[in-house]
C-alpha cells in the first residue's frame, strides 16, 4: 500500500562472494538469535535441554509454521491473507458439528481439510477471479467465516471428539517426535523445494517484483495466486486438525488473533512485506524463534495478552530496525 | 438524468437503506417511527464518528486497524481518570481521552510516515500493542458503572433540543469533516495523496506528511469515541470494541470508500455506517441471533467491495492502452 520510495538502483561492479553473502544473509543473524535463546533457555533452566521438554516446546508453533509456509509465498507474491484465523475456526467447528451427526476420524479429517480448502477457493475466487484487492477480502471473509462458526455454535463448545481423532494434536510418531512436528518438518520440505526449486516458486517472486512483467513474459499470474490461496486455505485446514485435535473441543473464539502471530512469524523470517523476496529457511528459523520465546514466557508465567504485545512489538521492530539501521549506516559513510 | 442518479453512490446507499427499512417496516411498522429512528442515529452515532476518521486514512491509502483498539484504551483511561479523580470536570476527561487518543495515532502515523512501513504492519501490531496496554493498566479488572460519578454517565444521554448530546456530537464531527474535507487544503491533500501520490509530489504536498495528520485525525476521533462508548454503556474492560475495527471498514467501504486510496465522501462513510447501525438495530426486531451480525458484515463487506471495484473500473478513458494487470 505504501509506496516504496524511488531510487536509482545501486547495481555494483561485483558481486560479493557467496560465502560472504551467506554471512551476511537474514537467514545467518536468525541463527544467531536462535541460538544464543536456546543458550539462554538451557543455561537458565537444566530441564529445558530435556528431550520431552523440547518436544512440548514445539507444540507452541508448529500449527502457526504450517500456515506460515503458505503465507510466506502469498506475501512474496505480494498479496496478503487475513482470514487464516477464521478458517481454522469455521474447519474447526464443521468438524465438532460432524462429530455430533456420528462421523469417525477419516471422515473428520477429510471435512477439515475440505473446509480449508474450499474457504481458500472463495478467496483466491474472490481475488483473481474479480480482481479485488486481498487485504479487503479477506478482512471481509474473516468477519465472514468466524461469524458462520458463531451462527452455528453461539456461546456453545463443541465436545466430544473421538480418542482416535487426539492423535494429530496429542500423538507421537517416533519417540519424542511428535505428529505436529513431524508435519512441520516434511512441510517445510515440500515448501522449501517448491519455492527455491521448481518454476512454480520463480512465477511467485516474479509476480511479487513485478506482476506485469511476469504477465508479459508468460506467467499465468491469476492461475498462480489462486493456487496460493487455495494452499493457504487447506494449511489452514490442517492446523485446524492439529488444534481441534489438539485441544479437544471447539469453539468459535479458537485461534483468535493467530492472523497476526503467522504474518509476523512470515515477517520475522525476513520475508518482504511488500513481496518479491524471502526463503523457506528464513520462516522455518522464524517460527523456532518465536516458539521458544513464547515458550519461554510461558514457564515464566506471562499472561497470554503480554505475549500478545510482545508479538506486536517484534512485528513492527523486525521491519523497522533494518530501516533504521541502513539509514545509520549511510549517516556514518557520508 | 436518471442514469447519473444511479451512478451516484450516496443516492444509491439512500435508497437501499430506505428499501431496507420499509421493507422491516412492512412486517413491524413501529421500525419507522420518527423515536425509533432517532435511537437507531443514536446508537450509530460512535459508528459514524469512526468512520469519518477512518475515511481519512483510506482515502490517503493507508488503513487504521488499530481504531478499535485505540478506542479501548482511552475508553479504559478515561473511565480510570474519571474514578480516580471523581470531582474532575467531564470535559476536561474528554479533552484527555482526545488527546491519548491523538498521541496513539501519532504513534501509527510516525511509523507509517518516518519509517515507511506499510500501514497494515503498522497497525495490526498496534493494535495488540494498544489492547495489551490496557491488560497491563488493569491487570484485567474491569470498572463498573458504580465506580464512575454520575455527570461522566449522564452526558451522552443529556437530552437538548429533543435528542441526546451523543446524536449531536457525532452530527458536530460530521459537519466539521465537511468542513476539513472540503474547505482546508488538508482535506484536499487527503484526496490529492490517495489519487495520485507522485502527482501529489510534484504539486509541493508532502506525502508521508499527509498521511501522519489522517492518522492523528484517526486517533483522535478514536479517543472521543472511547470515552463516549464508556460512559454510554458505563462499564470499561480490557475486551470493549473488540472486533470493531471491522466494522468501521465495512461501513467506509459500504459508503463507496475506495481501499485503493483518494475516492470517497463524508456523506458516504454516514450512509455506510447507517447502513450497518440499520442492520444491527433490525436483527433482534426480526428475531435473528445476534451472533449472525458478524457474517452479515462480511459479506456486506466483499459485496461492497466488489461493487466499488466495478464502479472505479468504469471510470475514466483509455487514452493509452496498458496491460490491465492480473
Amino acid at each position: 500500500m505504501a509506496d516504496a520510495q524511488i531510487s536509482p538502483r545501486n547495481i555494483p561492479d561485483r558481486l560479493e562472494g557467496r560465502g560472504a553473502r551467506l554471512l551476511k544473509s537474514w537467514e545467518s543473524l536468525l541463527i544467531v538469535v536462535a541460538a544464543a535463546i536456546f543458550l539462554g533457555n538451557s543455561l537458565a533452566s537444566p530441564y529445558f535441554l530435556d528431550p520431552w521438554n523440547l518436544s512440548d516446546a514445539t507444540f507452541n508453533f508448529t500449527e502457526k509454521a504450517v500456515i506460515a509456509f503458505a503465507m510466506a509465498l502469498v506475501i512474496i507474491s505480494g498479496e496478503i491473507d487475513l482470514s487464516v484465523a477464521s478458517i481454522i475456526a469455521l474447519a474447526s467447528t464443521a468438524m465438532g458439528y460432524a462429530v455430533q451427526l456420528g462421523f469417525d476420524t477419516p471422515a473428520l479429517v477429510a471435512i477439515g481439510l475440505g473446509v480449508g480448502l474450499i474457504c481458500g477457493i472463495v478467496n483466491g475466487l474472490l481475488i483473481t477471479g474479480l480482481g479485488l484487492p486481498s487485504i479487503v477480502v479477506t478482512i471481509g471473509t474473516m468477519s465472514l467465516f468466524r461469524g458462520l462458526s458463531f451462527i452455528v455454535l453461539g456461546d456453545q463448545a463443541f465436545t466430544g471428539y473421538p480418542e482416535s481423532f487426539a492423535w494429530f494434536g496429542q500423538g507421537y510418531v517416533w519417540w519424542v517426535f511428535s505428529f505436529e512436528f513431524t508435519l512441520f518438518v516434511l512441510l517445510a520440505v515440500v515448501y522449501g523445494v517448491l519455492l527455491h526449486k521448481t518454476n512454480f516458486g520463480r512465477a511467485v517472486y516474479a509476480i511479487g517484483n513485478n506482476q506485469t512483467a511476469a504477465l508479459f513474459s508468460g506467467v499465468r499470474v491469476a492461475r498462480v495466486k489462486f493456487t496460493l490461496f487455495l494452499l493457504t486455505g487447506l494449511m489452514a485446514g490442517l492446523a485446524s486438525i492439529c488444534l481441534t485435535s489438539r485441544l479437544g473441543s471447539t469453539r468459535p473464539s479458537i485461534a483468535l488473533g493467530w492472523e497476526l502471530e503467522v504474518v509476523t512469524m512470515v515477517v520475522l523470517g525476513g520475508v518482504n512485506i511488500l513481496g518479491g523476496s524471502g526463503t523457506i529457511p528464513g520462516v522455518v528459523l522464524a517460527a523456532l524463534i518465536m516458539g521458544m520465546v513464547t515458550f519461554g514466557f510461558g514457564l515464566l508465567n506471562v499472561p497470554g495478552i503480554v505475549m500478545s504485545i510482545f508479538i506486536g512489538l517484534l512485528l513492527i521492530s523486525v521491519i523497522a530496525l533494518p530501516i533504521l539501521w541502513q539509514r545509520a549506516r549511510r549517516r556514518l559513510a557520508q | 438524468m436518471m442514469a447519473k442518479l444511479l451512478k451516484n453512490r450516496e443516492i444509491l446507499l439512500v435508497v437501499a437503506i430506505a428499501v431496507l427499512v420499509a421493507l422491516i417496516a412492512l412486517r413491524f411498522p413501529a421500525f419507522v417511527a420518527p423515536a425509533n429512528l432517532a435511537r437507531v442515529y443514536n446508537d450509530t452515532s460512535i459508528l459514524i464518528i469512526l468512520a469519518l476518521g477512518q475515511m481519512a486514512v483510506i482515502l490517503t491509502r493507508c488503513i487504521d486497524l488499530s481504531m478499535a483498539a485505540n478506542l479501548a484504551l482511552c475508553g479504559m483511561v478515561a473511565a480510570m481518570l474519571n474514578s480516580a479523580v471523581p470531582g474532575l470536570p467531564v470535559p476536561l476527561v474528554i479533552i484527555a481521552a482526545m488527546a491519548l487518543g491523538g498521541v496513539l495515532g501519532t504513534i501509527n502515523g510516525t511509523l507509517v510516515w518516518k519509517l515507511n512501513i506499510p500501514p497494515i504492519v503498522v497497525t495490526l501490531g498496534t493494535l495488540t500493542i494498544y489492547r495489551g496496554l490496557i491488560f497491563l493498566l488493569t491487570d484485567g479488572k474491569w470498572i463498573n458503572a458504580h465506580e464512575m460519578s454520575d455527570a461522566f454517565k449522564a452526558l451522552p444521554r443529556l437530552d437538548v433540543a429533543g435528542m441526546p448530546v451523543l446524536s449531536w456530537v457525532s452530527l458536530a464531527m460530521i459537519a466539521l469533516m465537511f468542513m476539513i474535507m472540503g474547505r482546508t487544503p488538508l482535506g484536499r491533500a487527503f484526496y490529492a495523496v490517495g489519487g495520485n501520490p507522485h502527482a501529489a509530489v510534484y504539486t509541493g504536498i508532502d506525502v508521508g506528511r499527509t498521511r501522519f495528520f489522517a492518522y492523528c485525525l484517526s486517533g483522535t476521533l478514536a479517543g472521543l469515541s472511547g470515552y463516549l462508548w464508556v460512559s454510554r454503556y458505563a462499564v470499561a474492560y480490557v475486551d470493549i470494541a473488540a472486533g470493531f475495527e471491522l466494522d468501521i471498514i465495512a461501513a467506509c467501504v459500504i459508503g463507496g470508500i475506495s481501499i485503493a486510496g483518494g475516492i470517497g465522501s463524508v456523506p458516504g462513510a454516514v450512509l455506510g455506517a447507517l447502513f450497518l447501525g440499520v442492520i444491527k438495530n433490525a436483527l433482534p426486531v426480526i428475531n435473528i441471533s445476534p451472533f449472525a451480525q458478524m457474517a452479515i458484515s462480511g459479506t456486506v463487506i466483499i459485496i461492497a467491495v466488489a461493487v466499488n471495484a466495478r464502479a472505479e473500473r468504469r471510470k475514466g478513458r483509455v487514452i493509452l492502452k496498458k496491460a490491465e494487470a492480473v
